[in-house]
């Protein structure tokens, strides 16, 4: 099933949660809402599944308005970051829950209740849990339950808040791509919300980035991490080096490296930051050309196949360090230490004019 | 000895628990054993006379029946005072907050003829429900009336805490799964907060069964309607009859106890329904 938000604001006293917010998820794909806390992210999550209420705007559950339903009619499984498993039910119990309240004439006989269960609890591989209590199970085992009992009741969509937020790390890795596979095999409609970038990227279809009650940019995982659309996105996915900048009539210095800039052919002598990646800077003992800046290197971490350099400009005031991340045969080739002189270069960068504040 | 002992960051576990002994037996048990050792000056028959006679009979039923009663309806109503007390944000909840714990502070014969005077035939709310044939003071009614004014706090204070750390996800969860108030409530909050409500219902029980300031102001004390066991063996003191006054306070004892056995039994059930322990 679809769900369309339009326009949903909300407010908490002054505090802005929501502001005009609109996004569309298709029918079977697997959405995240990424954003750092405070971004609006379980906000729109809560209003979605109708537990809180919007000022303003509307959700669409297959386009049909649901703006005013009850929470018990939208037919939504919601999971929470703390588990909320009722502690005083068996494992068994919680998962039944939702056929159990059902009204007389809806609700499955007992012995179907039990195969819905069971096969449930099979699906999250936890079946042998069946008679014991939640407070007997670890993290792992109680979101993975959580998980079973809001499929119990066949929700059309699945919405989780930081379903892995409490979870060590890792823990969080197998469940993250074991919700993947499971994604895959029903196809439900779902969104969770993380603020885990690499969480994010790595199970969810498309990733909604969310700032100040805004969304900042939607995309595929690749979308986002090599596109970003504004410095926020540069700056909450991965690493990312700053340059001071100036644009004039399609033409960029970055820290006196002249580049072409045809996207911003308008700019007249307007200040700019330069965003780059660590793996997009080039290094090399010598400078090839004119467009080399000089640095020092102050830091070196050689664990795993990519290494990391932290570099200090020689020749500039702006003495923030600059990570680059180089590969080990590079590396290699370089020979780099600690206080060596090497000539750095921007291979891929994205340039956004400063904010006048 | 050392296998109870267990590792601990405080020291002083034999300190400790030898203080406990004796402040506890110095407090408690040895004033009780010795209502014990008095009734021993009676013969068993004596002893059987004295706290079977009809009027005594009378007693223990208002007593246990009144404190029963007047529990429960605290149990109810201490319940719903503590959720609107931690669901609900009014203005003067700080006070009514603070009116909760007014009946443990306030002397019990201030209470009792509080009471008394609201109560009678030409008190503030006696006058309108006596043309309804309704009398409250002087009657079995007053007993009732003045032990559940003095046992309210106790379910109160016991729910409060519990109820507050019920998460909002759990019935929101409930919701979620397509529950209604009512099955939210009863599957979910009712066996989380029970063992508490057990709890406070068997503190204003105990407390109400003991009670004396506050009930014999509005009791009327006449013997074999609203005379309270209390109230006899104050009578039986007043009469230099010590033996005759234990043996009473050691029926008491032995019933309370007895009742509060069961409750404890009950509490640990429901505890272990609910697998909090």
């Amino acid at each position: 099933m679809s769900i369309e938000v339009r326009n949903l604001s909300k407010q908490f006293g002054t505090f802005a949660a929501l502001r005009d917010v609109s996004l569309e998820v298709h029918s079977g794909e697997l959405l995240a809402l990424l954003g750092p806390s405070g971004s609006g992210k379980t906000t729109l999550l809560r209003v979605i599944a109708g537990l809180d209420v919007a000022d303003a705007g509307q959700v669409l559950f297959q386009g049909e308005d649901a703006t005013d339903q009850h929470v018990r009619e939208r037919q939504v499984g919601f999971v929470f970051q703390h588990y909320a498993l009722f502690r005083n039910m068996t494992i068994f119990e919680n998962v039944a829950f939702g056929l159990r309240v059902r009204p007389k004439n809806v609700r499955p006989p007992d012995a179907e209740i039990r195969d819905r269960v069971h096969d449930l609890l099979k699906l999250v591989q936890l079946d042998w849990l069946a008679e014991r209590y939640p407070h007997q199970l670890s993290g792992g085992q109680r979101q993975r339950i959580a998980l079973a009992r809001a499929l119990a009741v066949e929700p059309k969509v699945l919405l989780l808040d930081e379903p892995f937020g409490a979870l060590d790390a890792k823990v969080r890795k197998e469940l993250r791509s074991w919700l993947r596979r499971l994604h895959d095999d029903m196809h439900i409609t779902s969104v969770f919300v993380t603020h885990d970038q690499e969480e994010a990227l790595e199970v969810a279809d498309r990733v909604v980035v969310m700032n100040g009650g805004r969304i900042e940019q939607v995309g595929t995982p690749d979308e986002v991490y090599e596109n970003p659309a504004s410095p926020f996105v540069y700056e909450f996915l991965g690493n990312v080096n700053l340059f001071h900048s100036r644009l004039h009539r399609g033409r960029a210095w970055i820290d006196g490296i002249e580049v072409d800039a045809p996207e911003h052919a308008e700019a007249e002598e307007l200040a700019a930051t330069a965003y780059v990646r660590p793996h997009d800077i080039e290094v090399d003992r010598v400078a090839k050309d004119e467009a080399a800046l000089a640095a020092r290197v102050t830091h070196v971490l050689s664990v795993g196949p990519i290494v990391r350099l932290e570099l200090i400009r020689e020749d500039s005031k702006d003495k923030n360090p600059i990570q680059v991340e180089i590969s080990k045969e590079r590396f290699r080739e370089l020979q780099l230490v600690r206080g060596d002189q090497v000539f750095i270069k921007p291979r891929r960068f994205d340039l956004f004019p400063n904010q006048i504040h | 000895m050392s296998t109870f002992k267990q590792h601990s960051i405080l020291p002083g576990f034999n300190l400790a628990l030898g203080f406990t002994l004796l402040y506890l037996s110095l407090i408690v048990l040895i004033p009780l054993s010795a209502a014990f050792i008095r009734t021993t000056e009676l013969t068993w028959e004596e002893f059987w006379f004295a706290v079977t006679t009809p009027r005594v009979l009378a007693s223990y039923r208002l007593t246990f029946g009144a404190a029963f009663a007047a529990a429960l309806v605290n149990a109810v109503f201490g319940l719903l005072v503590a959720w609107v007390l931690v669901r609900y944000r009014f203005p003067g909840k700080k006070l009514i907050d603070a009116l909760v714990d007014l009946p443990f502070a306030l002397p019990t014969a201030v209470a009792g003829i509080a009471l008394t005077a609201l109560y009678a035939g030409n008190g503030w709310i006696g006058q309108y429900l006596e043309p309804l044939g309704i009398k409250v003071a002087f009657t079995p009614i007053g007993v009732f009336v003045a032990l559940t004014f003095i046992g309210l706090p106790f379910v109160v204070r016991t729910v409060q805490p519990v109820l507050e750390d019920i998460e909002s996800e759990l019935e929101e969860a409930a919701a979620m799964l397509g529950a209604n108030r009512l099955q939210t409530f009863l599957r979910i909050i009712f066996p989380t907060i029970f063992p508490a409500l057990m709890t406070g219902f068997a503190l204003a029980f105990a407390r109400a069964i003991g009670e004396y300031g506050s009930v014999i102001f509005i009791a009327g004390n006449m013997p074999m309607v609203s005379e309270i066991t209390p109230l006899l063996i104050i009578t039986k003191l007043e009469q230099y009859d010590y033996a005759g006054a234990t043996a009473l306070a050691v029926v008491m004892l032995v019933i309370s106890f007895i009742l509060l056995l069961v409750i404890n039994l009950l509490q640990w059930w429901g505890r272990r329904r609910s697998a909090l322990a």
